[in-house]
């Protein structure tokens, strides 16, 4: 029944999905965090820069900016990312375009995180003599991460989907390999349920890790 | 009381439904008496099957489709083009969306378990688009270019395990984009079967900047898809096929669709004559 499979590394493409996700998921949520950071700052130049970022970023659909990476970024400026190889130098340029994409959703679940944190706390941290970013860094950022595990984690899950666009600048990562096998096994719905299979056994666990988790450690106001 | 209501709405939905697919059922058998025919074909492939800005269709594979259907006993104004992708092709028969497709399919083993093939009506080969003048003469020349191709074509995967395992390989959403990175100079080659290349070099704005290569690196001979089991229409597309050949109409097209890119044509294949 499942013949169609022999011949194909369908572990490794999903691994290089896996490794898409890491390293965008960490890359985003760096990103994210100092962009939520510029949004509250006091600074109206880097309010200013946060919200124009955040709302064009995200409003852009990630095909084009992916597309962008690879044919714009690296064709006419240059931007290789310090590899040769088209297989590294996609890699690397998915990478770059889904922190750039995923970094406004985080920013804004960790901004709707902070409005959570009552303003007496931001109040009270300026009061004992901290500067904005110790009060933001020690007392504001703990709080509002805890509550807003659950929509981190749908941004995450958002994430190891948006990976398979990666596909049309040729990653070798599960999208890329289904339509290999498309093409070849002309089997379009066996094989279509077999990937849909595996990105359920990516994102349920994440889902349901990240869920508990999120219960487990949200601030009871 | 509410239940009765709920039964009797669903009742009434489930009446319209039914008469509605019936309708939908009809339909479809008017089409094979004389109304409307729907043909797949691509729609974004210059040569083969491209849609125009004006919405009308040119390319080879639209020119055999018409010939084909004017045999069947459709003239060009009952044709209803649908565009089937690559990954929709077998889908789109088993379900009847289209009557046949003519859209560089290539007949192969795994292809004929789910659908059957009418033709060959034209053989083509993987090949390689350069720029003019370019030093690239044969596949191991690749080794050390950078080629571009289709994330998951059939020639992407050639290139992989046989032609030249050490290129470097740049797979994208599409042969345009290809097009555009060897102009750019951004890839040294872009390797996919000849009658496409062919109809790109041919396009307004590439004309004369490329040339083929020539290497004749795998034989694709593109079929007539025809829902599985439908042996009737399979003979009627033969039929059509040989008069196209016999009466010269098809090296016209051919000439009319790749002539500017002096594009070394097969001559026609025999019909049930597969080239390995």
């Amino acid at each position: 029944m499942f013949d169609f499979l022999e011949g194909y590394d369908v572990l490794g493409a999903f691994w290089t999905t896996v490794q898409l996700t890491v390293l965008s998921g960490v890359g985003s949520l760096v990103w994210g965090i100092l962009l939520a950071g510029m949004r509250v700052s006091p600074v109206p130049l880097m309010r200013g820069f946060g919200t124009a970022y955040v709302n064009i970023v995200r409003n852009i659909p990630l095909t084009i900016i992916i597309l962008f990476t690879s044919l714009g970024l690296a064709d006419i400026f240059g931007v290789t990312m310090g590899a040769e190889d088209f297989k590294i130098q996609g890699f690397r340029l998915a990478v770059l375009g889904l922190i750039a994409y995923t970094a406004a959703f985080v920013c804004e679940a960790i901004r709707s995180g902070i409005n959570t944190v009552p303003l007496g706390q931001a109040e009270a941290a300026r009061a004992i003599g901290l500067s904005f970013s110790q009060t933001l860094r020690l007392i504001v950022l703990p709080q509002a991460f805890r509550a807003v595990i659950g929509p981190l984690a749908n941004v995450l899950i958002a994430l190891t989907k948006n990976t398979t666009v990666a596909a049309a600048i040729g990653v070798a990562e599960a999208a890329t390999l289904m339509k290999s096998m498309i093409e070849n096994e002309a089997q379009t719905l066996a094989i279509g349920t077999v990937f849909a299979l595996g990105f359920v056994v990516l994102t349920l666990p994440t889902g349901l890790l990240l869920g508990w988790l999120g219960k487990r450690l949200a601030v009871k106001r | 009381m509410k239940l009765r209501k709920v039964t009797a709405a669903s009742a009434v939905v489930l009446a319209l439904a039914v008469s509605v697919t019936a309708c939908g059922g009809d339909k479809k058998d008017d089409a094979s008496g004389g109304k409307k025919i729907k043909i797949g074909i691509k729609f974004d492939q210059p040569g083969l099957g491209l849609k125009q800005p004006d919405g009308s269709f040119s390319g080879f594979d639209v020119d055999v489709a018409t010939y084909v259907a004017k045999q069947l006993g459709y003239q060009p104004n009952q044709i209803e083009w649908v565009e089937t992708k690559s990954a929709d092709r077998e889908n789109a028969l088993q379900r009847g969306d289209v009557k046949f497709i003519a859209a560089t399919y290539s007949i192969t083993d795994e292809r004929k378990q789910k659908v059957d093939f009418a033709g060959p009506y034209l053989l083509a080969h993987q090949d390689l688009l350069v720029k003019k003048g370019s030093n690239i003469t044969k596949g191991t020349d690749l080794n050390s270019k950078k080629l571009c191709s289709v994330t998951g074509s059939t020639s992407a995967q050639n290139v992989q395990k046989t032609i030249a395992p050490k290129a470097n390989l740049r797979p994208l959403s599409g042969y345009s984009e290809c097009v555009a990175g060897l102009q750019s100079g951004a890839v040294d080659a872009l390797t996919t079967d000849d009658s496409i290349l062919a109809g790109f070099a041919a396009q307004d704005k590439y004309k004369g900047q490329f040339q083929l290569v020539g290497l004749k690196l795998s034989n694709e001979n593109y079929g007539i898809g025809v829902k599985k089991g439908d042996s009737t229409t399979v003979d009627k597309i033969n039929k059509a096929l040989e008069k196209m050949v016999a009466d010269k109409s098809w090296d016209k097209a051919v000439k009319d669709n790749f002539g500017p890119a002096r594009y070394k044509n097969e001559p026609a294949p025999k019909i049930g004559d597969i080239v390995k």
